[in-house]
């Protein structure tokens, strides 16, 4: 077991991804991620590995897919802004069926928005966020801890499914500094036959391609894409379940606002209101099928988001709309405070009452 | 039973070509993969794909291939050669795709010197989408998006880019050619070979510009073509080698 130390988030997100086995890294600098490409610039020369700052997010991203159609664990990571840039890539990659981990240090939006912690790119990173049918298996840790085990779990289901992973954190989690573990992960091993390494003769040649001219062609690969995502919705969805034993009132938060929420909820609970939260860990797959059960004891829902309410249309569609669905929003870099939710809670628990 | 005198390349494919009639990508495809067969590459080398009529370059050559977004082939090529340095990387891209698109990767990666090959067709068209105004598109060149001709007081100038390159100190190996002829044919084999040899003795950056014609959007039989490439092209973009690191060095 290794040692405790204590680490900035978008460090820990840097020193994972290599004990997951991540050599490679481009970036590009922005607020406030830079820390992961200051880290990497570091730690890569040391160990043979390879850090290069790329001339645009593009191109870092675009480098991602070189590497990884070789077959090898690469990361970016940016910020809001530079995603949007990445999509392109990031359409590509999905199509290309390339696995590699993408890292969105969010903050406010729209446009330059600001450099403040936002959840705004939920709708983004849950929905591709580039043209085509495609998802990401989206992670969003809560704390410094989680993002250390998630980096390395996003890895292995990104090669176990042959697609792209993001890991959604927000300004918050990125710059604060928590007491953490870096312990030695799985190293998952995933077939790499389709990997360019050279034919060396040997072998027919392996094309990466996201192109084709036959309609029914490129239909059958979205299909078959979907199969995977099928399986993916069956078996990697994660969440917490937070004091739910006897709840009437369910908050569902993820990644930082799940934390002012654990606030609220002791206060609420203080208060005799009998609240619980379901933290949605996966937010693509969505924990859909814990919240649909969740309607059978639950009263009323309170979403709390860094955001003007995104992830609530997921819990809208999870619950298939059966109780009603109250919102702790603040955005443009704003943070919902604990009193903001125990309202919502209370607000909840009396609605829930008069059904 | 004779003695063979002419094959294809082994690093061709037996893919039919989709190129139009009397379009130069055929020659050029040859003189890359005799280059590769040449230096006895072809197990080690992988092709980046670029988006326009080359679009389908992973059809025709043997080696393993990966297809980019437009413009972004040198950023691809950059992580895969960093991934393995011991592959030997190359991009074949058009003229919309590294010069108007792709600018910004093709100078990064030459600033950098990339230890990669980049064989750039210049036809001063877009091909692939049906002939509109490319970046290196000539001064009063009638296209699809130019139907009054080129005109430099509204759109500027048709980027040089060896001539661009050559200011930088990063690049090694700069050189344009063109393939309206025989001799010029010969000696683009030779630019394309010393490309890949750069890269197989980590020389680092190589490009080879290759002017090129395009008959069906130039709206000229093949011959007519090359005719124009000569009158027209050749003045513009004058061929000869813009940069030699090496040779530099040897010359001091």
């Amino acid at each position: 077991m290794a040692d405790k130390v204590l680490m900035k988030g978008n460090e820990a997100i840097a020193e994972a991804a290599i004990k997951a086995g991540c050599m490679y890294y481009f970036g590009y600098p922005i607020t406030p991620q830079t820390e992961v490409a200051a880290y990497m610039a570091k730690r890569m020369p040391k160990i043979g590995g390879t850090f290069l700052q790329a001339e645009s997010e593009i191109a870092a991203i675009n480098m991602c897919i070189g590497v990884a159609s070789t077959g090898k664990r690469v990361m970016t990571s940016s910020s809001s802004p530079g995603i949007s840039l990445k999509a392109e890539g990031i359409s590509y990659m999905a199509g290309c069926d390339l696995p590699a981990l993408i890292v969105n240090v969010q903050r406010g939006g729209p446009g330059l928005g600001g450099i403040q912690p936002s959840q705004s790119d939920y709708y983004q990173a849950t929905r591709g966020g580039g043209h085509g049918d495609y998802h990401l298996f989206v992670v969003a840790p809560a704390s410094v801890q989680e993002m250390v085990s998630l980096t390395a779990h996003a890895f292995n289901v990104a090669e176990k499914y042959r697609v792209p992973a993001m890991l959604l954190a927000d300004g918050t989690l990125g710059q604060m500094m928590e007491p953490v573990v870096i312990d030695e992960v799985e190293i998952e091993e995933h077939d790499k036959s389709w990997a360019l390494t050279g034919t060396k003769c040997e072998r027919e040649h392996n094309v990466i391609n996201s192109l084709s001219m036959l309609p029914e062609e490129l239909e059958q690969w979205n299909i078959d894409r979907y199969e995977r995502y099928a399986k993916m919705e069956k078996e990697e969805p994660m969440w917490e379940e937070y004091m739910m034993e006897d709840a009437d009132i369910c908050v569902v938060a993820f990644g930082i606002a799940s934390r002012v929420s654990r606030n609220a909820i002791k206060a609420a609970r203080e208060k005799g209101v009998k609240v619980g939260m379901i933290r949605p860990i996966t937010l693509w797959p969505f924990p859909k099928e814990v919240l649909l059960a969740s309607t059978d004891k639950v009263k009323a829902y309170v979403t709390v988001e860094l955001n003007m309410g995104q992830m609530a249309e997921d819990v809208e569609l999870a619950t298939h709309c059966r109780r009603p669905i109250l919102k702790a929003n603040r955005a443009g870099g704003c943070i919902p405070s604990p009193e903001q939710v125990l309202a919502q809670i209370e607000a909840a628990n009396e609605l829930g009452g008069e059904q | 039973m004779g003695e063979i005198v002419f094959q294809k390349p082994k690093s061709l494919t037996d893919n039919q070509f989709h190129y139009c009639p009397g379009c130069t990508h055929g020659i050029i495809h040859r003189l890359v993969a005799e280059a590769i067969d040449e230096l006895g590459i072809e197990g080690r080398t992988i092709g980046v794909a670029s988006v326009g009529c080359s679009v389908f370059t992973y059809n025709y050559f043997t080696c393993d291939m990966v297809q980019a977004a437009h413009g972004r082939a040198p950023a691809v090529a950059t992580g895969v050669k960093r991934s393995d340095p011991n592959n030997i990387v190359f991009t074949y891209q058009g003229d919309g795709d590294l010069a108007s698109i792709g600018t910004a990767e093709t100078v990064h990666s030459a600033a950098r010197n990339e230890n990669i090959t980049i064989i750039f067709v210049n036809n001063a068209i877009y091909g692939m989408t049906g002939g509109q105004m490319a970046p290196t598109s000539l001064p009063g060149q009638v296209t699809q998006t130019s139907p009054y001709g080129r005109d430099v007081n509204t759109v500027g100038y048709p980027v040089r880019i060896c001539e661009m390159l050559s200011q930088l100190e990063g690049p090694s190996y700069l050189e344009r050619v063109a393939v309206n002829n025989v001799k010029n044919v010969k000696a683009a084999k030779k630019a394309i070979k010393k490309a890949f040899q750069n890269q197989v003795e980590n020389k680092g950056f190589s490009l080879v510009e290759v002017v090129s014609t395009c008959p069906t959007n130039w709206g000229m039989t093949p011959e007519k073509a090359m005719e124009w490439l000569e009158q027209n092209m050749l003045p513009y973009y004058p061929l000869g080698v813009y940069k030699d690191r090496y040779a530099e060095e040897e010359a001091k």
